[in-house]
């Protein structure tokens, strides 16, 4: 047994039997917290093998998912855009369909139904685009749980529907004044509760990141976003797809989507990071892309951090994105080449989602139309036989203030 | 031998207690911070935490985060405090130790960070968020060059556990008061004394209370049953005004302040 961490190494092929018991995928992942934090993570991650070992457990995860949520979401053609584009074809699997229109749901419901098995009756969040912290209040107003949310004060101003909805379902938002005062700044705050509030507080983290047993978990939530992309690829162009494409702030989506099909190594699998303003350090969200690996928020991993360790200011303007961390089996799948990772500039994504809205009447989250950016100029090189699916994680509605402060119009 | 071993082998036949008092490095400039140290230790202190500022600390409550925010955003890099401890920990006459978190550590160089630790005089690492499991690695190489590698214990540290982190700890271990963040507390719990009397029967390793502890009342109620008692935020809180007051004032203020600590333990 090796505990060392060591980055990069000779690309050995990723599998899907990560994480070991330790919270590893390959060399990435594991638990760098506070004393105060193991005992809560070692009881979620009982809890957690309990569940999965329950078909109870699965059998009402599986009915929220359906009755509640709406899944299966549609995997949508979207013929005018691939027609614009002339290349390969693009499918939506549209998970902005789904109740609290975006992906983030699947996880808070499964980790909510894992509070009450807990016994927990309380529930914290971060939040960044605020979509989590809307999934989470609507699981906590669902379950009759209090919630508290916390999100930074840079992405209150951001996404101010998102911040009403979220009081509107009853839960308490925080603003946070430290650091960026962005994601990873609500997120230390979320920690900083949870040290206080373990015995009672459950902390329902919404991506990929954090200590084992979180990105591991949040993943399987999320998987089945891949697990009906797949179902619907067979139903309906009997095959599977030449590329499957999702945008990656923290990864959840794209973990979602991609575990599924990962040991189908004939899909392509690209993920779509926050170019932002450009390359330079600070200009951009993309850790894959320029980052180093080392420890935040309780994982080794890629991140943007200077030569002491000091995690490093990151841009995207979509609040979703605007974070200097990824998630540890992102990280993984880069060093085993399993993953190709890209990145996309702000004004990239804003001609996708003009160009979503336009073509197919559909208007997708800044952080999607990252993804969305990244497909179009993949399909150009194809040809129509392709088939890429675009992981469409949310809907755009509540980015259109930002959209029109961006554009220079002013309303209302 | 190391010289927190030497410490509290010292302490301990002498049935006295460490204080620990807890500065930021480089809050608001690592000259101030050496003279800190040097003023604490002449006024009572047995031992120093130097805490290495870290831009995400999650242990870590508002006064001891606004610190690391202020040192940062001034600029104080990792060299400039290694450096400051090289002029100062040789000739503090008490062994000092640093906290800091394994993002820094890792991206220093594990070795590298230890060796220069070393060649500096620091006598022992506390890495708050690297738990007993992560640890060996660094522990291993901490053996090599006699640093400690302090390790946690929390009121929700189940009792084996609680052994076993001991086992991996050296120096001594720290006992956190409560489940939470660093932080002035007017009251600590009532089982703290007696959680931590009975670890103190079940391992020869000393033990340091901290987190919350600020007041002459709590250090006269806590020493009896633990080796030593660790002091942090109310120290900051007091540091922080040095950016603003003349540092003559403040070195002062933070020596009488330790003083009157040092002053409520037992058998002095």
């Amino acid at each position: 047994m090796s505990t060392n961490i060591t980055a990069g190494g000779a690309p050995i092929g990723a599998t899907t039997t990560v994480p070991d018991s330790r919270g590893r995928f390959g060399d990435f992942g594991g638990r760098y917290v506070p004393e105060t934090l193991v005992y809560a993570l070692d009881q979620l991650e009982a809890e957690y093998a309990k569940a999965c070992a329950d078909p109870v457990f699965q059998a009402e995860l599986d009915e929220l998912l359906q009755h509640f949520v709406g899944r299966p979401s549609p995997l949508y053609h979207a013929k005018r855009l691939s027609q614009q584009v002339g290349g390969a074809q693009i499918w939506l699997k549209r998970e902005d369909l789904n109740h609290t229109g975006a992906h983030k749901i699947n996880n808070t419901l499964g980790q909510a139904l894992l509070t009450l098995r807990m016994g927990k009756k309380r529930i914290i969040a971060e939040t960044g685009a605020g979509q989590h912290g809307v999934a989470t209040a609507t699981a906590a107003a669902h379950f009759g749980l209090p919630c508290v949310v916390y999100m930074g004060e840079e992405d209150i101003r951001r996404q101010a529907p998102n911040v009403f909805s979220m009081k509107l379902l009853g839960a308490e938002v925080r603003p946070v004044t430290s650091g960026s005062r962005t994601l990873r700044d609500a997120i230390n705050e979320a920690m900083r509760d949870w040290m206080a509030s373990v015995a009672d507080t459950h902390y329902i983290l919404g991506s990929v990141v954090g200590p084992h047993p979180f990105p591991r978990i949040v993943r399987d939530f999320q998987s089945v976003i891949g697990r009906e992309t797949i179902e619907q690829c067979r139903q309906r162009l009997g095959r599977l797809p030449t590329m499957a494409v999702a945008c990656v702030g923290g990864g959840s989506n794209a973990a979602g989507m991609f575990h599924p099909l990962i040991e189908h190594r004939e899909v392509e699998l690209v993920g779509v990071e926050a170019g932002g303003r450009g390359s330079q350090p600070g200009d951009h969200a993309a850790p894959l892309t320029y980052g180093s690996p080392g420890v935040l928020h309780g994982s080794f991993s890629y991140v943007m951090q200077d030569e002491d360790g000091q995690t490093s200011p990151v841009h995207s303007m979509s609040a979703g994105l605007d974070y200097p961390g990824v998630g540890p089996e992102h990280s993984y799948w880069k060093d085993t080449g399993r993953v190709q990772y890209t990145s996309c500039r702000d004004d990239q994504a804003m001609a996708a989602f003009d160009a979503l809205a336009a073509t197919e009447g559909i208007m997708p989250a800044l952080e999607s139309s990252h993804a969305l950016a990244a497909a179009l100029e993949l399909a150009k090189a194809r040809s129509p036989d392709d088939v890429i699916v675009v992981c469409l994680s949310g809907r755009g509605d509540k980015d259109a203030s930002e959209i029109a402060r961006l554009k220079g119009v002013k309303f209302g | 031998m190391n010289s927190i071993d030497q410490l509290f082998a010292e302490l301990r036949s002498q049935q006295r207690k460490a204080l620990m008092p807890f500065v930021t490095a480089g809050d608001p400039d690592v000259a101030f911070t050496a003279e800190a140290l040097r003023e604490m230790v002449r006024r009572g202190a047995s031992m120093c935490e130097v805490g290495i500022p870290y831009s995400d600390p999650i242990a870590d409550g508002p006064v001891i985060q606004a610190s690391y925010t202020r040192a940062l955003e001034r600029g104080v890099k990792l060299r400039d405090i290694l450096g400051m401890l090289g002029q100062t920990a040789p000739s503090l006459g008490a062994p000092a130790v640093t906290m800091v978190s394994y993002a820094i550590v890792y991206r220093h160089g594990v070795e590298k960070y230890c060796d220069q630790a070393q060649a500096a005089g620091v006598a022992g690492l506390i890495v708050p968020d690297l738990p007993a499991e992560e640890s060996p690695q660094l522990l291993d190489v901490c053996t090599k060059r006699g640093l400690c590698l302090i390790q946690l214990v929390t009121p929700l540290t189940p009792r084996d556990r609680a052994l076993r982190i001991c086992e991996t700890s050296t120096g001594f271990v720290y006992y956190v008061s409560v489940a939470g963040i660093t932080g002035e507390r007017a009251a600590l719990p009532a089982e703290l004394a007696e959680n931590v009397a009975w670890l103190r029967e079940h391992t020869k390793l000393p033990i340091c209370i901290g987190f919350g502890v600020s007041t002459p009342e709590h250090v006269k109620l806590l020493a009896p049953a633990a080796d030593g008692l660790i002091v942090g935020s109310a120290i900051v809180r007091r540091v922080a005004e040095a950016a603003t007051r003349p540092p003559a004032e403040v070195l002062k203020q933070i020596g009488d302040y330790v003083a009157s600590l040092a002053a409520a333990l037992p058998g002095d």
